[in-house]
């Protein structure tokens, strides 16, 4: 199966942060973080990364957990462990 | 989350927005993560919330399971207001910075710590000494919380007892030997079950048990530990919420106090009205038998600590008692506060036994295999908790207890006599209900139905029903294969069979017609179905297709008779339900009790407004 995409990648985490930011109109861009995005608090981030584990089936080592830093972060780990 | 709560007229939107109940604990983790702030939303919306006011003092970071136990609160009727300590400082803020928790004004303190926070194990070649005195350091550091909380505030203090540890690094003899971490939380859960016994507002949350039930290897995730500071997995903290928000429900009076029970596959094996009172699975003759038998003990276990037990069942009144005649039989009649088995809806019969124990239906649990009853009376009864127990005897009783409805806080002497007390009251008075559309319930259930003529490869099937369906059977005329194979053939005969299924599954073929032409007139010589899916609206759909029949080979009659049987009783007003009229031919020669009935098809319209139908299968 061919990687998937960042964009494919991003439209699918829209709505997961969209419920955990509790912002429906929200649109997540790969350089948002918790410092330029609304209600990304410790809790929100907690739950955006346990649902995004369930979500894609897959398991972020503590190691990859410590370096999310940004959705780019995120975007690409997810790309690498859905492969 | 820290938005405002949108201004909604009081009064208003508790009469627009289906209850709840029982939602959260359907939902899987991921779905709740996936609605956690619009379910928030929802909930919080509704009308006559109870302010309670929480404090959370946590060993490990708290605002998971507050955001968890916020839900299941407000699901419960309470409106939380939580105030929570930093990671951590459980101890300081409860015995030295009490400044805040005073101001807080809580209603109870909910102690959130773990293995991880005990500070001082015995080492490893301790004597049985040097084991007691660590077990006495860490017994009193929270013996002190308990105490300054007492004192200070005087509140309800919720505290846990402790998983064991994450690893066991003597194996085995962890719990044996004097060094063993194991051994040493065995030893400190004891000593918190003793104080519990002295302090009256002192309550344990058995952490112990409920991470045992779930397996440690799956309630702690050390990830989150070292990323975010929380003991356990999502799933964890999840049964913690659930078995919180039990022991605050029980604290303020709202355990349920019901359990009301299906009798067929739920309380025995098999169809008491088909199979008869002699053939139902109860017993230890099968290995089916011996799990119904459990399951009756248990329900009779939680009666003897004061759960009623009631009976809702869609049965022959008088059949059904006989199951509980069954020398196997675990409950006996006597067992049960309310009794209804008979044909109407499962939710108006749920409001009468409601009445009669003069007890609100939001106290009850509704057990029934039959995921459609579940369906409508969780939709129409307000409160009431219907956990999803499947159909497998053998989990009913752990799916019961992971809901933790009967959560008591204190066994009371008034517990071990309620039983009997509520059965000496009940009255058997009856009233009209009046519940939400029914149509729209059908409507909900998605049904689909295949009706069509008789096929070979349905033969087989149709003479099994035609010779086992003993209740909604009009006739009760049985065939053997060769002769119903003999009818297909037969141009004086139709035949006709439906199949139904609805978003829960697929109930298969479920209902027969076998219609016979006599010059101008059709003649129901049999008319039968399942009562699994009883009022449902195959009924109507299937005369809609008779009356299709009938009108093809150009006849304006259709006669049905009605004979009586120590089992059909159910249907013996079936065609009159339908619009038929009492017939009385001069010829005809009727048993006792049997009647006759017929419908002139002249203007005839459709019935069927619930269940769509497969196109294919009136053309075959």
């Amino acid at each position: 199966m061919p990687d998937r995409t960042p964009d494919e990648i991003l439209k699918e985490l829209q709505p997961i942060f969209q419920e955990a930011l509790d912002e429906p109109q929200l649109k997540v861009t790969l350089r948002s973080n918790a410092a330029n995005t609304p209600n990304w608090d410790s809790l929100a981030h907690i739950d955006i990364i346990e649902t995004v584990e369930r979500h894609f089936g897959v398991k972020f080592a503590l190691g990859e957990l410590q370096d999310l830093k940004e959705v780019g972060d995120l975007v690409a780990l997810l790309i690498l462990k859905t492969r | 989350m820290t938005r405002p709560q949108e201004k909604i007229p009081k009064g208003y939107l508790s009469l627009m927005i289906p209850s709840v109940s029982s939602e959260l604990a359907a939902l899987s983790p991921v779905d709740l993560l996936a609605q956690k702030r619009s379910l928030r939303r929802k909930l919080a919306a509704r009308d006559y919330l109870q302010p309670i006011r929480i404090a959370v003092l946590g060993g490990s970071t708290s605002s998971e399971i507050v955001s968890l136990l916020d839900l299941w609160l407000l699901e419960s009727g309470f409106s939380p207001v939580f105030h929570q300590s930093e990671y951590g400082r459980f101890y300081v803020d409860a015995v030295h910075d009490t400044q805040a928790l005073v101001d807080f004004r809580p209603d109870i303190i909910y102690l959130h710590t773990s293995v991880l926070n005990v500070q001082s194990f015995a080492p490893l070649q301790a004597s049985q000494a040097e084991l007691e005195e660590h077990v006495n350091s860490e017994f009193s550091r929270f013996e002190q919380i308990w105490s300054s909380i007492a004192e200070k505030i005087g509140c309800i203090v919720i505290q846990n007892n402790f998983e064991f540890p994450p690893v066991a690094i003597l194996g085995n003899l962890d719990a044996v030997s004097t060094g063993g971490h194991t051994r040493f939380i065995a030893e400190l859960n004891r000593r918190f079950t003793l104080a519990a016994e002295r302090h009256s507002k002192l309550f344990i949350q058995d952490v112990c048990s409920i991470s045992a039930r779930m397996g440690l290897d799956h309630w702690f995730d050390r990830r989150r530990w070292f990323s975010y500071k929380i003991v356990t997995t999502l799933e964890g903290t999840r049964e913690l919420a659930i078995s919180l928000n039990a022991m605050i429900r029980a604290s303020y009076g709202k355990t349920r106090k019901v359990l009301v029970l299906d009798l067929d596959n739920t309380l025995w094996g098999g169809v008491i009205g088909d199979d008869g009172a002699d053939k139902i699975q109860i017993g230890r003759e099968t290995p089916l038998a011996e799990a119904y038998t459990e399951f009756q003990e248990y329900c009779l276990s939680l009666r003897n600590r004061g759960i009623l037990l009631a009976v809702c069942s869609k049965n022959n009144e008088e059949i059904a008692r006989q199951g509980f005649e069954h020398p196997d039989s675990v409950l006996k009649i006597e067992h049960i506060s309310s009794f209804k088995a008979n044909w109407d809806a499962k939710h108006e019969n749920i409001a009468l036994i409601a009445q009669e124990l003069n007890l609100g239906a939001d106290s009850f649990v509704f057990v029934d295999d039959n995921p459609a009853e579940r369906e409508i009376v969780r939709g129409q009864v307000n409160g009431i908790a219907v956990p999803e127990v499947g159909d497998d005897v053998a989990a009913y009783a752990r799916i019961i207890e992971s809901g933790r409805y009967f959560e008591q806080i204190a066994i009371s002497k008034e517990d071990l006599e309620r039983a009997t007390l509520y059965q000496q009251n009940a009255e058997r008075a009856t009233f009209e209900t009046k519940f939400g559309n029914y149509g729209e319930y059908l409507n909900s259930l998605g049904m689909t139905a295949e009706i069509g003529r008789f096929k070979p490869v349905y033969i087989e099937r149709i003479a099994q029903l035609t010779n086992k369906t003993n209740q909604f059977n009009l006739t009760t005329r049985r065939y053997t294969l060769a002769e119903m194979e003999q009818i297909a053939a037969d141009p004086d005969f139709i035949g006709i069979y439906g199949k139904l299924s609805d978003r829960f599954g697929d109930h298969g073929l479920i209902s027969v017609v076998l219609a016979r032409r006599d010059r101008g007139t059709l003649h129901m010589d049999l008319w039968l179905m399942s009562c699994r899916v009883l009022k449902r609206g195959m009924e109507e759909a299937m005369l809609d297709a008779v009356v299709e029949a009938a009108q093809q080979i150009g006849v304006g009659t259709i006669v049905g008779t009605y004979l009586p049987t120590p089992k059909n009783g159910m249907v013996a007003d079936f065609y009159a339900g339908l619009g038929f009229l009492p017939y009385h031919p001069l010829d005809a020669v009727l048993p006792p009790g049997a009647t006759m009935w017929t419908l002139n098809l002249a203007g005839y319209t459709q019935r069927n407004r619930h269940i769509k139908l497969m196109e294919h299968a009136n053309a075959g």
